[in-house]
Protein backbone atom coordinates (compact mmCIF):
# COMPACT_ATOMS: atom_id res chain seq x y z
CA UNK A 1 0.00 0.00 0.00
CA UNK A 2 1.68 3.31 -0.84
CA UNK A 3 1.02 6.27 1.01
CA UNK A 4 -0.34 9.68 -0.29
CA UNK A 5 1.80 12.11 -1.68
CA UNK A 6 -0.15 14.45 0.84
CA UNK A 7 0.58 12.20 3.64
CA UNK A 8 4.25 11.60 2.33
CA UNK A 9 4.96 15.43 2.39
CA UNK A 10 3.33 16.08 6.08
CA UNK A 11 6.07 13.18 7.23
CA UNK A 12 8.87 14.78 5.82
CA UNK A 13 7.71 18.26 7.33
CA UNK A 14 7.13 16.67 10.57
CA UNK A 15 10.85 15.00 10.00
CA UNK A 16 12.38 17.85 9.30
CA UNK A 17 10.40 20.65 11.10
CA UNK A 18 13.64 21.17 13.95
CA UNK A 19 16.04 21.36 11.02
CA UNK A 20 13.50 24.42 9.10
CA UNK A 21 13.47 25.89 12.44
CA UNK A 22 17.42 26.43 12.73
CA UNK A 23 17.78 27.10 9.11
CA UNK A 24 15.34 30.43 9.46
CA UNK A 25 17.18 31.09 12.87
CA UNK A 26 20.37 31.23 11.01
CA UNK A 27 18.82 33.53 8.68
CA UNK A 28 17.63 35.86 11.30
CA UNK A 29 21.17 35.36 13.07
CA UNK A 30 22.70 36.78 10.02
CA UNK A 31 20.78 39.01 8.09
CA UNK A 32 21.54 41.90 10.24
CA UNK A 33 25.27 41.14 9.24
CA UNK A 34 23.79 41.17 5.55
CA UNK A 35 22.32 44.08 6.16
CA UNK A 36 25.71 45.90 6.84
CA UNK A 37 27.22 44.33 4.23
CA UNK A 38 24.84 45.66 2.08
CA UNK A 39 24.71 48.95 3.12
CA UNK A 40 28.90 49.20 3.24
CA UNK A 41 28.26 49.66 -0.31
CA UNK A 42 25.71 51.80 -0.58
CA UNK A 43 26.16 55.54 -2.10
CA UNK A 44 23.97 57.63 0.30
CA UNK A 45 22.94 60.94 -1.38
CA UNK A 46 22.33 62.43 2.12
CA UNK A 47 23.90 61.96 5.88
CA UNK A 48 21.94 59.47 6.42
CA UNK A 49 22.93 55.63 5.28
CA UNK A 50 19.52 53.89 5.84
CA UNK A 51 17.42 53.49 2.99
CA UNK A 52 18.83 51.91 -0.24
CA UNK A 53 20.16 54.33 -2.99
CA UNK A 54 22.97 52.45 -5.51
CA UNK A 55 26.05 50.42 -5.62
CA UNK A 56 29.19 51.98 -4.75
CA UNK A 57 32.84 50.54 -4.08
CA UNK A 58 34.15 54.31 -2.68
CA UNK A 59 33.71 53.34 0.59
CA UNK A 60 36.06 50.28 0.82
CA UNK A 61 38.37 51.87 -1.53
CA UNK A 62 38.55 55.01 1.31
CA UNK A 63 37.86 53.33 4.46
CA UNK A 64 40.41 55.06 5.86
CA UNK A 65 39.23 58.55 5.00
CA UNK A 66 37.74 59.81 8.17
CA UNK A 67 40.13 61.08 10.62
CA UNK A 68 38.34 61.41 13.39
CA UNK A 69 36.69 57.09 12.36
CA UNK A 70 40.14 56.16 12.43
CA UNK A 71 41.75 57.84 15.46
CA UNK A 72 38.39 56.02 17.07
CA UNK A 73 39.59 52.91 15.84
CA UNK A 74 42.90 53.35 17.19
CA UNK A 75 41.71 53.99 20.68
CA UNK A 76 39.65 50.96 20.74
CA UNK A 77 42.18 48.25 18.92
CA UNK A 78 45.31 50.20 21.76
CA UNK A 79 42.79 49.70 24.77
CA UNK A 80 40.96 46.46 23.84
CA UNK A 81 45.01 45.17 23.54
CA UNK A 82 46.47 46.22 26.83
CA UNK A 83 43.12 45.32 28.55
CA UNK A 84 43.10 41.61 27.31
CA UNK A 85 46.81 41.39 28.32
CA UNK A 86 45.79 42.63 31.27
CA UNK A 87 43.07 40.38 32.05
CA UNK A 88 44.52 37.29 30.80
CA UNK A 89 47.05 37.20 32.52
CA UNK A 90 45.19 38.55 36.06
CA UNK A 91 42.60 36.00 35.22
CA UNK A 92 44.80 32.96 34.40
CA UNK A 93 46.10 33.46 37.72
CA UNK A 94 43.07 33.51 39.75
CA UNK A 95 41.53 30.30 37.57
CA UNK A 96 44.72 28.51 38.30
CA UNK A 97 44.37 29.24 42.13
CA UNK A 98 40.55 28.14 42.12
CA UNK A 99 41.34 24.94 40.85
CA UNK A 100 44.27 24.32 41.86
CA UNK A 101 44.43 24.84 45.43
CA UNK A 102 42.43 24.44 48.72
CA UNK A 103 41.93 27.32 50.80
CA UNK A 104 40.25 29.63 53.45
CA UNK A 105 37.94 32.43 51.06
CA UNK A 106 37.56 30.05 47.84
CA UNK A 107 33.86 30.28 48.31
CA UNK A 108 34.26 34.64 48.56
CA UNK A 109 36.53 34.40 45.60
CA UNK A 110 34.00 32.58 43.41
CA UNK A 111 31.13 35.01 44.30
CA UNK A 112 33.31 38.14 43.56
CA UNK A 113 33.99 36.20 40.19
CA UNK A 114 30.42 35.58 39.18
CA UNK A 115 28.57 38.95 40.84
CA UNK A 116 30.21 41.40 38.34
CA UNK A 117 28.53 39.21 35.38
CA UNK A 118 25.34 39.39 37.27
CA UNK A 119 25.42 43.14 37.08
CA UNK A 120 24.27 45.16 34.35
CA UNK A 121 26.53 46.94 32.60
CA UNK A 122 24.45 50.58 33.35
CA UNK A 123 25.16 49.70 36.99
CA UNK A 124 28.84 49.02 36.72
CA UNK A 125 29.15 51.75 34.23
CA UNK A 126 27.18 54.39 36.88
CA UNK A 127 29.22 52.87 40.23
CA UNK A 128 32.42 53.09 38.58
CA UNK A 129 31.97 56.69 37.51
CA UNK A 130 30.55 57.73 40.68
CA UNK A 131 33.50 56.49 42.23
CA UNK A 132 36.01 58.62 39.75
CA UNK A 133 34.17 61.00 40.37
CA UNK A 134 34.51 61.38 44.26
CA UNK A 135 37.85 60.06 44.52
CA UNK A 136 39.01 62.30 42.07
CA UNK A 137 42.49 60.74 41.33
CA UNK A 138 41.92 59.75 38.04
CA UNK A 139 40.92 61.71 34.92
CA UNK A 140 38.28 60.35 32.63
CA UNK A 141 39.83 59.43 29.40
CA UNK A 142 42.23 56.21 28.00
CA UNK A 143 43.26 55.62 31.85
CA UNK A 144 39.85 54.79 33.46
CA UNK A 145 38.23 53.16 30.02
CA UNK A 146 41.32 50.79 30.80
CA UNK A 147 40.71 50.23 34.20
CA UNK A 148 36.51 49.55 33.62
CA UNK A 149 37.46 47.38 30.85
CA UNK A 150 39.80 45.30 32.50
CA UNK A 151 37.61 45.09 35.45
CA UNK A 152 34.75 43.40 33.14
CA UNK A 153 37.18 41.10 31.21
CA UNK A 154 38.73 39.50 34.57
CA UNK A 155 34.98 37.33 35.13
CA UNK A 156 34.96 35.84 31.75
CA UNK A 157 38.66 35.19 31.26
CA UNK A 158 38.58 33.17 34.85
CA UNK A 159 35.28 31.28 34.11
CA UNK A 160 36.89 30.41 30.05
CA UNK A 161 40.42 29.42 31.66
CA UNK A 162 39.21 27.12 34.71
CA UNK A 163 36.83 25.61 32.24
CA UNK A 164 39.69 24.25 30.75
CA UNK A 165 41.75 23.49 33.56
CA UNK A 166 39.06 21.38 35.05
CA UNK A 167 39.60 19.25 32.44
CA UNK A 168 43.50 18.91 33.10
CA UNK A 169 44.96 15.63 33.21
CA UNK A 170 47.32 16.31 36.07
CA UNK A 171 49.34 12.67 35.70
CA UNK A 172 51.28 14.34 33.29
CA UNK A 173 52.47 17.11 35.47
CA UNK A 174 53.36 14.24 37.80
CA UNK A 175 55.36 12.53 34.94
CA UNK A 176 57.43 15.70 34.17
CA UNK A 177 58.09 15.98 38.11
CA UNK A 178 59.05 12.36 37.94
CA UNK A 179 61.67 12.98 35.39
CA UNK A 180 63.17 15.70 37.46
CA UNK A 181 61.75 19.45 36.73
CA UNK A 182 61.23 21.52 39.32
CA UNK A 183 57.72 23.13 39.81
CA UNK A 184 58.32 26.42 37.44
CA UNK A 185 59.61 24.05 35.14
CA UNK A 186 56.56 22.16 35.03
CA UNK A 187 54.62 24.76 34.79
CA UNK A 188 56.11 26.53 31.85
CA UNK A 189 57.03 23.22 29.86
CA UNK A 190 53.99 20.87 30.37
CA UNK A 191 50.95 22.93 32.20
CA UNK A 192 51.21 26.35 30.14
CA UNK A 193 51.55 24.72 26.80
CA UNK A 194 48.27 22.37 27.44
CA UNK A 195 46.01 24.98 29.11
CA UNK A 196 47.35 27.89 26.26
CA UNK A 197 44.40 27.32 23.93
CA UNK A 198 42.28 27.70 26.65
CA UNK A 199 43.87 30.93 27.63
CA UNK A 200 44.01 32.00 23.67
CA UNK A 201 40.29 31.59 23.78
CA UNK A 202 39.81 33.76 26.98
CA UNK A 203 42.01 36.35 25.52
CA UNK A 204 39.92 36.16 22.03
CA UNK A 205 36.66 36.87 24.28
CA UNK A 206 38.28 39.56 26.39
CA UNK A 207 39.29 41.11 23.34
CA UNK A 208 36.22 40.60 21.69
CA UNK A 209 34.08 42.33 25.12
CA UNK A 210 36.48 44.47 25.00
CA UNK A 211 36.66 46.66 21.67
CA UNK A 212 32.56 45.96 21.51
CA UNK A 213 31.67 47.54 24.96
CA UNK A 214 29.50 50.68 24.46
CA UNK A 215 27.94 51.22 28.13
CA UNK A 216 30.30 51.27 30.90
CA UNK A 217 32.64 53.32 27.96
CA UNK A 218 29.67 55.60 27.83
CA UNK A 219 29.80 56.46 31.28
CA UNK A 220 33.56 56.60 31.98
CA UNK A 221 35.22 58.30 28.73
CA UNK A 222 35.14 61.71 29.52
CA UNK A 223 36.29 63.09 26.45
CA UNK A 224 37.96 60.11 24.64
CA UNK A 225 36.17 58.20 21.78
CA UNK A 226 36.58 54.98 21.02
CA UNK A 227 34.68 52.80 18.10
CA UNK A 228 31.20 52.48 19.48
CA UNK A 229 31.53 55.70 20.73
CA UNK A 230 32.23 57.12 17.91
CA UNK A 231 29.14 55.00 16.34
CA UNK A 232 27.06 57.03 19.00
CA UNK A 233 28.42 60.11 18.48
CA UNK A 234 27.67 59.56 15.04
CA UNK A 235 24.46 58.13 14.80
CA UNK A 236 22.42 61.71 15.89
CA UNK A 237 24.27 63.45 12.29
CA UNK A 238 24.17 60.35 10.48
CA UNK A 239 26.54 57.37 10.21
CA UNK A 240 29.31 57.80 7.37
CA UNK A 241 29.22 54.71 5.46
CA UNK A 242 32.89 53.54 6.15
CA UNK A 243 31.87 52.74 9.40
CA UNK A 244 29.69 50.13 7.80
CA UNK A 245 33.36 49.10 5.62
CA UNK A 246 35.31 48.76 8.71
CA UNK A 247 32.59 46.82 10.32
CA UNK A 248 32.88 44.19 8.18
CA UNK A 249 36.77 44.79 8.14
CA UNK A 250 36.68 43.94 11.85
CA UNK A 251 34.37 40.93 11.50
CA UNK A 252 36.48 39.48 8.99
CA UNK A 253 39.50 39.74 11.04
CA UNK A 254 37.99 38.01 13.94
CA UNK A 255 36.61 34.94 11.45
CA UNK A 256 40.46 34.47 10.74
CA UNK A 257 41.24 34.76 14.07
CA UNK A 258 38.58 32.43 15.70
CA UNK A 259 39.68 29.79 12.60
CA UNK A 260 43.24 30.39 13.70
CA UNK A 261 42.15 29.63 17.21
CA UNK A 262 40.10 26.63 16.01
CA UNK A 263 43.28 25.04 14.41
CA UNK A 264 45.43 25.37 16.58
CA UNK A 265 43.08 23.87 19.33
CA UNK A 266 42.64 21.15 17.32
CA UNK A 267 46.25 20.73 16.74
CA UNK A 268 47.27 21.03 20.17
CA UNK A 269 44.53 18.76 21.25
CA UNK A 270 45.52 15.92 18.48
CA UNK A 271 49.29 16.57 19.88
CA UNK A 272 48.78 15.80 24.00
CA UNK A 273 45.76 14.13 23.36
CA UNK A 274 44.57 15.22 27.36
CA UNK A 275 41.25 14.80 27.00
CA UNK A 276 40.85 11.31 24.57
CA UNK A 277 37.82 10.57 25.57
CA UNK A 278 36.25 13.71 24.95
CA UNK A 279 34.69 15.60 21.60
CA UNK A 280 35.77 18.51 20.41
CA UNK A 281 35.06 21.90 22.36
CA UNK A 282 33.11 23.90 20.21
CA UNK A 283 35.18 26.54 18.47
CA UNK A 284 35.22 29.60 20.95
CA UNK A 285 34.27 29.20 24.22
CA UNK A 286 31.58 31.65 25.34
CA UNK A 287 30.64 33.50 27.99
CA UNK A 288 27.43 31.36 28.12
CA UNK A 289 29.03 28.39 27.30
CA UNK A 290 31.38 28.47 30.01
CA UNK A 291 29.15 29.41 32.26
CA UNK A 292 26.97 26.48 31.63
CA UNK A 293 30.01 24.01 32.60
CA UNK B 1 54.23 27.48 54.49
CA UNK B 2 55.21 28.18 51.29
CA UNK B 3 52.43 26.33 49.29
CA UNK B 4 49.97 27.97 51.85
CA UNK B 5 50.66 31.47 50.41
CA UNK B 6 50.59 30.53 46.61
CA UNK B 7 46.91 30.63 45.81
CA UNK B 8 46.79 34.08 47.93
CA UNK B 9 49.26 35.20 45.64
CA UNK B 10 47.55 33.81 42.49
CA UNK B 11 44.21 35.24 43.46
CA UNK B 12 45.80 38.90 44.89
CA UNK B 13 45.93 41.09 41.79
CA UNK B 14 42.74 39.75 40.32
CA UNK B 15 41.30 39.81 43.96
CA UNK B 16 42.40 43.71 44.47
CA UNK B 17 40.93 44.82 41.08
CA UNK B 18 37.67 43.58 41.30
CA UNK B 19 37.70 44.96 44.83
CA UNK B 20 38.77 48.10 44.22
CA UNK B 21 37.22 48.93 40.86
CA UNK B 22 34.06 46.83 41.82
CA UNK B 23 32.92 46.17 45.02
CA UNK B 24 34.25 49.80 45.88
CA UNK B 25 32.41 52.07 43.50
CA UNK B 26 29.15 50.24 44.46
CA UNK B 27 30.24 51.58 48.27
CA UNK B 28 30.79 55.01 47.06
CA UNK B 29 27.49 54.78 45.01
CA UNK B 30 25.99 53.60 47.70
CA UNK B 31 26.96 56.71 49.93
CA UNK B 32 26.10 58.75 46.83
CA UNK B 33 22.42 57.27 46.64
CA UNK B 34 21.78 59.01 50.45
CA UNK B 35 23.47 62.39 49.66
CA UNK B 36 21.18 65.48 49.06
CA UNK B 37 21.86 68.90 47.54
CA UNK B 38 23.05 69.83 43.80
CA UNK B 39 26.56 68.90 42.07
CA UNK B 40 29.61 70.92 43.69
CA UNK B 41 27.60 70.63 46.99
CA UNK B 42 26.37 67.28 47.87
CA UNK B 43 26.17 66.42 51.37
CA UNK B 44 25.45 63.08 53.14
CA UNK B 45 22.51 62.78 55.16
CA UNK B 46 20.88 59.57 54.96
CA UNK B 47 18.43 61.28 52.60
CA UNK B 48 16.45 58.04 51.38
CA UNK B 49 13.49 60.19 50.08
CA UNK B 50 16.17 60.00 46.71
CA UNK B 51 14.56 56.13 46.70
CA UNK B 52 11.43 56.66 47.07
CA UNK B 53 11.26 60.22 44.74
CA UNK B 54 13.11 58.26 42.15
CA UNK B 55 10.55 54.97 42.37
CA UNK B 56 7.78 56.90 42.14
CA UNK B 57 8.77 58.94 39.64
CA UNK B 58 10.16 56.57 36.84
CA UNK B 59 7.99 53.11 38.30
CA UNK B 60 6.73 52.86 34.86
CA UNK B 61 10.14 52.32 33.36
CA UNK B 62 11.11 49.85 35.93
CA UNK B 63 7.95 47.62 35.24
CA UNK B 64 8.16 48.57 31.16
CA UNK B 65 12.11 47.43 31.69
CA UNK B 66 10.81 43.95 33.18
CA UNK B 67 8.48 43.81 31.02
CA UNK B 68 10.60 44.17 28.00
CA UNK B 69 13.23 42.05 29.39
CA UNK B 70 10.82 38.92 30.22
CA UNK B 71 9.37 39.18 26.65
CA UNK B 72 12.56 38.65 25.11
CA UNK B 73 13.88 36.14 27.57
CA UNK B 74 10.41 34.25 26.93
CA UNK B 75 11.07 34.93 23.01
CA UNK B 76 14.65 34.14 22.84
CA UNK B 77 14.30 30.90 24.56
CA UNK B 78 11.66 29.77 22.48
CA UNK B 79 13.71 30.66 19.18
CA UNK B 80 16.89 29.25 20.29
CA UNK B 81 15.91 25.61 21.44
CA UNK B 82 14.97 24.11 18.28
CA UNK B 83 18.07 25.41 16.87
CA UNK B 84 20.46 24.44 19.89
CA UNK B 85 18.50 21.27 19.51
CA UNK B 86 19.41 20.76 15.74
CA UNK B 87 23.08 21.76 16.15
CA UNK B 88 23.54 19.05 19.08
CA UNK B 89 21.44 16.20 17.19
CA UNK B 90 20.55 16.92 13.48
CA UNK B 91 23.59 19.00 12.73
CA UNK B 92 26.02 16.47 12.00
CA UNK B 93 28.65 18.00 9.62
CA UNK B 94 27.14 21.16 9.64
CA UNK B 95 27.71 21.86 13.46
CA UNK B 96 30.65 24.16 13.19
CA UNK B 97 28.89 26.12 10.58
CA UNK B 98 26.02 26.80 12.51
CA UNK B 99 27.87 27.28 15.37
CA UNK B 100 29.73 29.56 13.83
CA UNK B 101 26.38 31.32 12.82
CA UNK B 102 25.52 31.64 16.21
CA UNK B 103 28.69 33.61 17.48
CA UNK B 104 28.86 35.94 14.12
CA UNK B 105 26.93 38.40 15.37
CA UNK B 106 29.18 38.99 18.03
CA UNK B 107 32.04 39.67 15.85
CA UNK B 108 29.87 42.73 14.73
CA UNK B 109 29.81 45.95 16.63
CA UNK B 110 27.09 46.01 19.55
CA UNK B 111 25.91 48.74 18.49
CA UNK B 112 25.90 48.63 14.52
CA UNK B 113 24.21 45.70 14.91
CA UNK B 114 21.20 47.31 16.29
CA UNK B 115 21.45 50.24 13.99
CA UNK B 116 20.93 47.60 11.41
CA UNK B 117 18.02 46.28 12.72
CA UNK B 118 16.62 49.87 12.54
CA UNK B 119 17.28 49.63 8.93
CA UNK B 120 15.36 46.24 8.39
CA UNK B 121 12.24 47.78 10.80
CA UNK B 122 12.17 51.49 9.22
CA UNK B 123 8.31 51.77 7.50
CA UNK B 124 10.41 51.52 4.17
CA UNK B 125 11.90 48.37 4.67
CA UNK B 126 10.70 45.03 2.61
CA UNK B 127 10.75 43.05 5.88
CA UNK B 128 8.48 45.60 7.56
CA UNK B 129 6.15 45.34 4.68
CA UNK B 130 5.84 41.82 4.36
CA UNK B 131 4.73 41.57 7.81
CA UNK B 132 2.67 44.49 7.35
CA UNK B 133 0.76 42.16 4.83
CA UNK B 134 0.31 38.79 6.47
CA UNK B 135 -1.35 41.33 9.44
CA UNK B 136 1.57 41.43 12.02
CA UNK B 137 1.94 45.21 12.20
CA UNK B 138 -1.08 46.46 10.85
CA UNK B 139 -0.52 50.09 11.08
CA UNK B 140 2.71 49.70 8.91
CA UNK B 141 5.04 50.72 11.77
CA UNK B 142 7.50 49.03 13.41
CA UNK B 143 10.32 51.34 14.47
CA UNK B 144 9.30 53.67 17.45
CA UNK B 145 7.19 50.78 19.78
CA UNK B 146 7.27 48.46 22.03
CA UNK B 147 7.14 45.25 20.03
CA UNK B 148 10.72 47.03 18.11
CA UNK B 149 12.86 47.55 21.24
CA UNK B 150 11.66 43.54 22.05
CA UNK B 151 12.73 42.56 18.66
CA UNK B 152 16.05 44.41 19.19
CA UNK B 153 16.80 42.95 22.90
CA UNK B 154 15.46 39.41 21.52
CA UNK B 155 18.11 39.54 19.02
CA UNK B 156 20.87 40.93 20.57
CA UNK B 157 21.33 38.60 23.37
CA UNK B 158 20.05 35.61 21.29
CA UNK B 159 23.57 33.77 21.49
CA UNK B 160 23.87 33.94 25.15
CA UNK B 161 20.34 31.65 25.31
CA UNK B 162 21.50 29.67 22.46
CA UNK B 163 24.89 28.77 23.70
CA UNK B 164 24.08 27.06 27.07
CA UNK B 165 21.33 25.19 25.95
CA UNK B 166 23.58 24.09 22.95
CA UNK B 167 26.34 23.28 25.54
CA UNK B 168 23.99 21.21 27.91
CA UNK B 169 22.29 19.58 25.19
CA UNK B 170 25.54 18.44 23.83
CA UNK B 171 26.18 16.79 26.77
CA UNK B 172 23.40 14.25 26.68
CA UNK B 173 24.35 10.78 26.85
CA UNK B 174 22.18 9.73 23.55
CA UNK B 175 22.23 6.64 25.05
CA UNK B 176 19.58 7.83 27.21
CA UNK B 177 16.85 8.90 25.12
CA UNK B 178 17.14 5.48 22.98
CA UNK B 179 16.49 3.71 26.30
CA UNK B 180 13.62 5.51 26.60
CA UNK B 181 12.67 4.75 22.74
CA UNK B 182 13.00 1.16 23.80
CA UNK B 183 11.27 1.34 26.74
CA UNK B 184 8.21 2.35 24.17
CA UNK B 185 8.32 6.13 24.68
CA UNK B 186 7.12 7.83 22.14
CA UNK B 187 9.62 10.47 20.37
CA UNK B 188 7.72 13.21 22.05
CA UNK B 189 7.90 11.59 25.53
CA UNK B 190 10.76 10.74 25.28
CA UNK B 191 11.62 15.00 24.55
CA UNK B 192 9.57 15.98 27.42
CA UNK B 193 10.44 13.24 29.74
CA UNK B 194 14.31 13.18 29.03
CA UNK B 195 15.74 15.38 27.09
CA UNK B 196 14.15 18.54 28.38
CA UNK B 197 14.83 17.94 31.97
CA UNK B 198 18.87 17.35 31.46
CA UNK B 199 19.03 20.65 29.33
CA UNK B 200 17.28 22.20 32.54
CA UNK B 201 20.87 23.85 33.61
CA UNK B 202 21.30 25.01 30.04
CA UNK B 203 17.77 26.75 30.21
CA UNK B 204 18.03 28.32 33.27
CA UNK B 205 22.07 29.51 33.00
CA UNK B 206 20.75 31.25 28.87
CA UNK B 207 17.50 32.89 30.48
CA UNK B 208 19.81 34.63 33.40
CA UNK B 209 22.20 35.24 30.67
CA UNK B 210 19.50 36.60 28.32
CA UNK B 211 17.70 38.81 31.18
CA UNK B 212 20.18 40.17 33.00
CA UNK B 213 22.07 42.47 30.21
CA UNK B 214 18.24 42.76 29.23
CA UNK B 215 16.74 44.03 32.02
CA UNK B 216 19.18 46.94 32.05
CA UNK B 217 19.76 47.42 28.76
CA UNK B 218 19.05 51.06 27.07
CA UNK B 219 20.70 51.17 23.21
CA UNK B 220 17.74 49.49 21.75
CA UNK B 221 14.97 51.48 22.99
CA UNK B 222 16.98 54.34 22.32
CA UNK B 223 17.36 53.11 18.69
CA UNK B 224 14.86 51.14 18.34
CA UNK B 225 12.00 52.70 20.66
CA UNK B 226 10.25 56.00 20.73
CA UNK B 227 9.64 58.18 23.79
CA UNK B 228 6.80 56.03 25.11
CA UNK B 229 9.58 53.26 25.53
CA UNK B 230 11.95 54.52 27.00
CA UNK B 231 13.90 52.09 29.87
CA UNK B 232 14.99 52.37 33.22
CA UNK B 233 18.43 51.96 31.56
CA UNK B 234 17.89 55.14 29.60
CA UNK B 235 16.71 56.67 32.40
CA UNK B 236 19.91 56.07 34.73
CA UNK B 237 22.00 57.13 31.50
CA UNK B 238 20.45 60.73 30.75
CA UNK B 239 20.25 61.13 34.65
CA UNK B 240 23.72 60.42 35.15
CA UNK B 241 25.51 62.06 31.84
CA UNK B 242 23.37 64.75 31.14
CA UNK B 243 21.31 65.82 33.87
CA UNK B 244 24.15 65.40 36.66
CA UNK B 245 21.52 64.17 38.95
CA UNK B 246 23.63 61.88 40.54
CA UNK B 247 22.16 60.94 44.01
CA UNK B 248 18.28 59.88 41.79
CA UNK B 249 20.53 57.98 39.27
CA UNK B 250 22.74 56.20 41.98
CA UNK B 251 19.68 55.33 44.18
CA UNK B 252 17.61 54.05 40.78
CA UNK B 253 21.06 52.26 39.76
CA UNK B 254 21.08 50.20 43.36
CA UNK B 255 16.95 49.60 42.69
CA UNK B 256 17.69 47.69 39.54
CA UNK B 257 20.09 45.99 40.74
CA UNK B 258 18.36 44.72 44.04
CA UNK B 259 15.17 43.73 41.88
CA UNK B 260 17.34 42.04 39.35
CA UNK B 261 19.11 39.90 42.31
CA UNK B 262 15.74 39.71 43.87
CA UNK B 263 14.69 38.16 40.29
CA UNK B 264 17.67 35.83 40.34
CA UNK B 265 17.41 34.41 43.63
CA UNK B 266 13.53 33.40 43.40
CA UNK B 267 14.13 31.96 39.93
CA UNK B 268 17.22 29.77 40.99
CA UNK B 269 15.33 28.81 44.06
CA UNK B 270 13.00 27.54 41.98
CA UNK B 271 14.99 26.31 38.81
CA UNK B 272 18.44 25.17 40.70
CA UNK B 273 21.56 26.75 41.46
CA UNK B 274 23.99 24.62 39.21
CA UNK B 275 23.98 26.85 36.36
CA UNK B 276 24.89 30.28 37.47
CA UNK B 277 27.81 29.24 40.55
CA UNK B 278 28.85 26.39 37.99
CA UNK B 279 31.06 24.20 40.10
CA UNK B 280 30.53 25.36 42.68
CA UNK B 281 27.01 24.98 44.19
CA UNK B 282 26.92 21.42 43.26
Amino acid sequence: MSESRGTRAWRWLREHAVNIVAALVVVYLLLPIAVILLFSFNNPQGRYNYTWVGFTLDHWAHAFSRPELNEALVTSLKLALLATAVSTIVGTMMALALVRHKFRGRRLANFLIVIPMATPEVVMGAALLSFFLIIGTFSLGFETLLIAHVMFCISFVVVVVRSRLIGFDRSLEEAARDLGADPFETFRLVTLPLIMPGIFGAAMLAFALSIDDFVISNFNSGTTVTFPLYIYGASQRGIPVEVNVIAMILFSVTVAAMGFATWQQRRAEKMASVRPEQEEAPMMPMPGTAAAQ
Amino acid sequence: MRRRIVPYFLLGPGTIWLVVFFVIPLYYMAKLSLESGVVGSLEFNWHWANYSEALSAYDTQFVRSFYYAGAATLLALLISYPLAYAIAFKAGRWRNLMLFAVVAPFFTTYLIRTIAWETILSDESPVTEFLHTIGLAPSGHILATGPAVIAGLTYNFLPFMILPIYASLERIDVRLIEAAKDLYSSAGQAFWRVTLPLSAPGIVAGTLLTFIPAAGDYVNAQFLGGAGNRMIGNVIQSLYLSQADYPSAAALSFVLMALIMIAVVVYIRFAGSEALMGEEAR
